[in-house]
C-alpha cells in the first residue's frame, strides 16, 4: 500500500500511508483508537475506496471494489466483532457469499468439501460442518470466520483485535494457529492494543498515529516504552499511578452470594480506599458475580451488607441509592444509550438532581457533564453530542463519569478498559487512583479484568474466580501472575497463603473445596 | 444539537408545505376555510393518537391495536351516551377505558416479555371483535347530531378539538424533554439494558407509556364519535398505519430512542392533507393509497439518509 489517503468531509482519516507486508510475515499494526488502523484496513478490504494512492498484492495491482472482491483476490478480514450468521450452519457460513452452485442450487457436496478442507487447518473436531454456528463458543465462531477466508485460499489475513472477546486459553490456541498459518506462507496483519500479543506474534510492527505512519520497527529490537511513546506521541512515565492508599472502614460485606448458576457461594469484604481486583477466565462467573451483587441478575442465596443495611437480592435502583454504581463490560449493548447525548447518559441514574418542581433542566445536566468532560479529557463537541459519535475510549470515560457524577462510594467496574486505546486507559487508571485516595471521602473499587498486568498495576488485593467460585482476596504484593493463572485455569484450588500476616482478612477461604 | 433537532422537524414540515402547495396549485379550494377546517378536524383524530404512539415508539415499542382501540372506545362512548350518563363522565369513562386497553397491551408485553408487535397484533383483532360483539356489528347512533352543536367552535374560529390537540402537543413535548419520566422513555427506547443498569424502572415506564397511549386513543375516539355522531365498531380501520406513519414521518426511529411529539403532529397533518387533497383533486381512492404509501416510503428513505450523514 503506497500513499493511501482517505478523507471524510473535512476529516483526514489517512494522510498518505505506506504499508508493506512480506509473504509469510506477521505484521502488527498498532495505534490508539482513531489513529486510522480501521480505516486503513477498510481500504485494504475494499469497504472504502481510497482518495489517493495505490495498492498492489502479490505483484498485481489491487483495487478491490467491495469486501467480497477482496476476499476473492486473497485478502481476508477477521473482525473484532464476529460476523457470523448464527442461524446458518458452519459450512454455510464458511462459503457465505461464495456459495458453490450447480445450476440454480447450492452444490452441497462441494460446499461440504470446501468447509472440511478449511476446518482441517484447526484441530477442533467439535466444529462440525452441519452445526448451527450460533451454538458454538465465541472462539469457535472466530475459527469459522478464519475458515471462511482460508476456504477462499486467502494469502493475506487481517486480524482486527481478535483476542478482545476470547478467554486466555483460546487466545493461546489462536496464537498457535497464527504461527501455523505463518508457517504455510500466509501473511498476517495483526491489529492489537496489547503489546504483549504483538511481541509474542509479530516480527515487525507499524505504528499509526493521527492517520499517519509514525514508523515501522523490528519487534525484537524495540523496547515497549518506545512503542507506547510512538503511539501516544509523548513519553508515558507510569501507566498505573498509585499514590499512598489508606484502608478505611468496611463498605461492603458479601457473604455466600450465589446466583442461579454462578457465582457459587462467593464472599468478599471491601473497605474504603482500596481497589480489589477479580481475575478469572471469561465465563468463570466474574461478571455474574457483579451483576448479582448489583441486582441485575437474580440471587439464590447469600447476604450483602452495605454500610448498615443487609439484603441479598436488590434492584439496580436500590444499589444506586446505597451509593453503589456499576460500569458494564458491554459498552454498546448495556453500558450506554448510544443515540442519546453524553449529558443524558452521564446523568441518567440521578436525573432527580437536575431540576425543580418536577421539571428537568437540560442546562444543569449539560453543565454537570461539562465538568466531567474537562476532568476526564473526553474528546467531544460538547455535552449535547450523541454519545455514539465518540470513540470507544471517550465513550468509556463518559460511562465512568456516570459513576463519578452520582458520587457513589463503591464502583463496580467490569472490564473498564476493554477495547480502548492506551491514552484513555491511562486516564481511567488515574481516575481510579483518584477516587480511592480522595482525602475527604476515599471510595472503594471492585474491578474485573482479563488482563493481569492491569490488575496487578491497579489493585490492592486480588481474588480469583474459577467456575463460579471466588477465592479470598490476597494483597497483590504477595502474589505473582502465575499464582493467579493457576487458580483461574483450575490447576490450583486457592491462592497461596504465602505467610499472610492477617488471617482475619481472609474469612473467605474455603479449605474444604 | 438544537440546530439538529430543528432540522429534523424542518424536513417533514417542508414536505407538508410542498404537498399542500401542489394540491392547492391544482385546486384553489384547498385554501377555503371549509377544507382547511376539515383537514384540521381530521388531523385531530390521527394527531391525538399519534402523540401517544410517539411515546410508545420512542420507548422502543409499537401499538398496532390503536385503530381498533379507537373504534372500541367510540362504541363505549356511544353506549354511555345512550345510557344518559353525564357528559363529563362519558369523557372520563372513555379515556379511562382507553387507558385500560393500553394497560392490557403494556402489561402483557412487558409482564410476559413478549414482542409488542405480536401482542398488539393480537389485541388489534380482539378489540375490533369486542366492539362488534358489543354492538352486534351495527353502529350505535347518538340521540343527537354533535356537528350541529355550535359551541364546539373554539377561539379564532378553530374547533376546540384542535386547540386541545395543540395543548397536548405542548404538554407532551415538555413531559418528554423536561421530566424524569420523559428522559426515561428515551433511555428505555435507546437502550433498555442501559436504563436497567442505571436504575430506571423499565417495566413501569413501559406500562405507563402504553397506558398513556391508550388514554390518548380514547380521547381520539371521542373526537371521532363527535365527528360522525355514532359509535361505529368498523371505523378507523387501518388508521393505526396512518398514525404510525405520522410518527415515523415526524422523525421517530422505529428502533426507539428518537422522535418528537411535534414531528408526529406534522406527520399527522401531512397524512390528512394527502388524503383530503386527493379527494379534492378527484384522485381515485386506490391511487390515494398508492400515493400515501409512496410518501411514507420516501419519508423513511430521507430519514435514513439524514442519519447516515449525522
Amino acid at each position: 500500500m503506497r500513499g493511501i489517503r482517505k478523507t471524510f468531509g473535512p476529516t483526514v482519516a489517512l494522510g498518505r500511508v505506506d504499508l508493506e507486508v512480506l509473504p509469510g510475515e506477521v505484521h502488527a499494526l498498532v495505534g490508539e483508537n482513531g489513529a486510522g488502523k480501521s480505516t486503513l484496513m477498510k481500504v485494504l478490504s475494499g469497504a472504502h475506496a481510497p482518495d489517493e494512492g495505490e495498492m498492489s498484492f502479490d505483484g498485481q495491482p489491487y483495487q478491490p471494489r467491495h469486501p467480497l472482491d477482496a476476499r476473492a483476490s486473497g485478502v481476508g478480514m477477521i473482525y473484532q466483532e464476529l460476523s457470523i450468521a448464527p442461524h446458518l450452519t458452519v459450512e454455510e457460513n464458511i462459503v457465505l457469499g461464495m456459495e458453490p452452485r450447480r445450476g440454480p442450487f447450492v452444490d452441497r457436496k462441494t460446499m461440504r468439501a470446501r468447509a472440511m478442507e478449511a476446518l482441517a487447518h484447526f484441530d477442533h473436531p467439535e466444529i462440525q460442518p452441519e452445526r448451527k454456528a450460533g451454538t458454538l463458543s465465541v472462539s469457535a465462531q472466530q475459527l469459522v470466520e478464519i475458515g471462511r477466508s482460508l476456504a477462499m485460499g486467502c494469502k493475506l489475513l487481517v486480524f482486527d483485535e481478535p483476542t478482545s472477546s476470547l478467554a486466555q486459553k483460546d487466545i493461546e490456541r489462536l496464537f498457535l494457529l497464527i504461527d501455523r498459518l505463518k508457517g504455510q506462507g500466509i501473511s498476517i496483519i495483526y491489529i492489537s492494543h496489547f503489546l504483549e500479543e504483538v511481541k509474542r506474534l509479530a516480527s515487525r510492527l507499524t505504528v499509526l498515529r493521527d492517520g499517519s505512519v509514525v514508523g515501522t520497527r523490528e519487534v525484537a529490537t524495540t523496547a515497549p516504552e518506545e512503542i507506547v511513546s510512538m503511539m501516544v506521541g509523548r513519553d508515558v512515565e507510569d501507566l498505573y499511578p498509585r499514590t499512598e492508599r489508606q484502608r478505611g472502614e468496611t463498605l461492603l460485606e458479601i457473604t455466600g452470594l450465589s446466583g442461579t448458576k454462578k457465582p457459587v457461594d462467593a464472599s468478599l469484604t471491601l473497605h474504603r480506599g482500596e481497589v480489589v481486583g477479580i481475575a478469572g477466565l471469561v465465563g468463570s462467573g466474574r461478571t455474574e458475580f457483579l451483576r448479582a451483587l448489583f441486582g441485575l441478575d437474580p440471587v439464590k442465596s447469600g447476604a450483602v451488607k452495605v454500610a448498615s443495611a443487609t439484603d441479598a437480592s436488590s434492584t439496580p435502583r436500590k444499589r444506586w441509592q446505597q451509593r453503589i454504581g456499576m460500569l458494564s463490560e458491554n459498552r454498546k449493548e448495556e453500558g450506554l444509550a448510544l443515540n442519546l447525548s453524553i449529558a443524558d447518559n452521564v446523568t441518567l441514574p440521578c436525573l432527580e438532581r437536575f431540576g425543580s418542581g418536577g421539571l428537568l433542566s437540560p442546562a444543569k445536566q449539560r453543565s454537570a457533564t461539562s465538568t466531567w468532560i474537562d476532568r476526564l479529557g473526553i474528546k467531544c463537541q460538547g455535552p449535547a453530542q450523541a454519545i455514539g459519535a465518540l470513540s470507544g475510549g471517550n465513550q468509556q470515560k463518559a460511562a465512568f463519569a456516570r459513576l463519578l457524577e452520582y458520587d457513589v462510594d463503591v464502583l463496580l467496574l467490569d472490564e473498564p478498559t476493554r477495547g480502548i486505546d492506551i491514552a484513555a486507559k491511562a486516564r481511567i487508571y488515574e481516575a481510579i487512583n483518584e477516587v480511592v485516595t480522595d482525602p475527604q471521602r476515599p471510595r472503594a473499587v471492585i474491578i474485573i479484568s482479563s488482563y493481569l498486568p492491569e490488575l496487578f498495576g491497579v489493585c490492592d488485593r486480588i481474588a480469583v474466580m474459577s467456575q463460579g467460585k471466588l477465592t479470598r482476596a490476597v494483597p497483590v504484593e504477595k502474589l505473582t501472575p502465575h499464582d493467579v493463572m493457576l487458580v483461574a485455569t483450575g490447576k490450583a484450588k486457592d491462592l497461596p497463603e504465602n505467610g499472610d500476616r492477617k488471617p482475619e482478612a481472609s474469612p473467605n477461604s474455603r479449605p474444604d473445596i | 444539537m438544537r440546530l439538529k433537532s430543528i432540522l429534523t422537524l424542518l424536513g417533514p414540515f417542508i414536505a407538508l408545505l410542498i404537498v399542500f402547495g401542489v394540491f392547492a396549485g391544482n385546486n384553489p379550494r384547498m385554501l377555503s376555510e371549509e377544507v382547511l377546517l376539515n383537514i384540521l378536524t381530521q388531523t385531530v383524530i390521527v394527531g391525538i393518537a399519534a402523540i401517544g404512539m410517539a411515546l410508545i415508539i420512542i420507548s422502543g415499542g409499537i401499538d398496532l391495536s390503536v385503530g381498533s382501540m379507537i373504534a372500541l372506545c367510540g362504541v363505549v362512548a356511544a353506549m354511555l351516551v345512550t345510557k344518559d350518563v353525564a357528559p363529563p363522565l362519558v369523557f372520563l369513562g372513555t379515556i379511562a377505558f382507553g387507558g385500560f386497553c393500553g394497560l392490557v397491551n403494556g402489561g402483557i408485553s412487558t409482564g410476559l416479555k413478549l414482542m409488542p408487535f405480536i401482542v398488539t397484533l393480537g389485541t388489534m383483532q380482539a378489540f375490533r371483535g369486542a366492539g362488534k360483539v358489543a354492538t352486534d356489528g351495527t353502529p350505535i347512533n347518538l340521540p343527537f347530531d354533535v356537528t350541529a352543536y355550535k359551541p364546539w367552535m373554539g377561539g379564532a374560529g378553530i374547533p376546540w378539538g384542535v386547540w386541545l390537540m395543540i395543548t397536548l402537543v405542548i404538554v407532551f413535548t415538555i413531559i418528554l424533554r423536561y421530566t424524569r419520566f420523559g428522559r426515561h422513555v428515551f433511555a428505555v427506547g435507546s437502550n433498555e439494558n442501559t436504563a436497567t443498569l442505571c436504575g430506571v424502572h423499565v417495566a413501569k415506564t413501559k406500562i405507563f407509556v402504553y397506558t398513556i397511549g391508550g388514554a390518548l386513543a380514547g380521547l381520539s375516539a371521542l373526537m371521532n364519535v363527535a365527528k360522525s355522531s355514532q359509535g361505529d365498531p368498523t371505523t378507523a380501520m387501518g388508521l393505526e398505519l396512518d398514525i404510525i406513519a405520522a410518527v415515523v414521518i415526524g422523525g421517530a426511529s422505529l428502533s426507539g430512542g428518537e422522535g418528537t411529539v411535534l414531528g408526529a403532529l406534522i406527520g399527522a397533518l401531512l397524512m390528512t392533507t394527502i388524503r383530503t387533497g386527493c379527494v379534492l383533486n378527484g384522485i381515485p381512492t386506490p391511487w390515494t393509497e398508492v400515493i400515501t404509501g409512496a410518501i411514507i416510503v420516501v419519508a423513511v428513505i430521507i430519514d435514513r439518509l439524514r442519519h447516515r450523514k449525522a
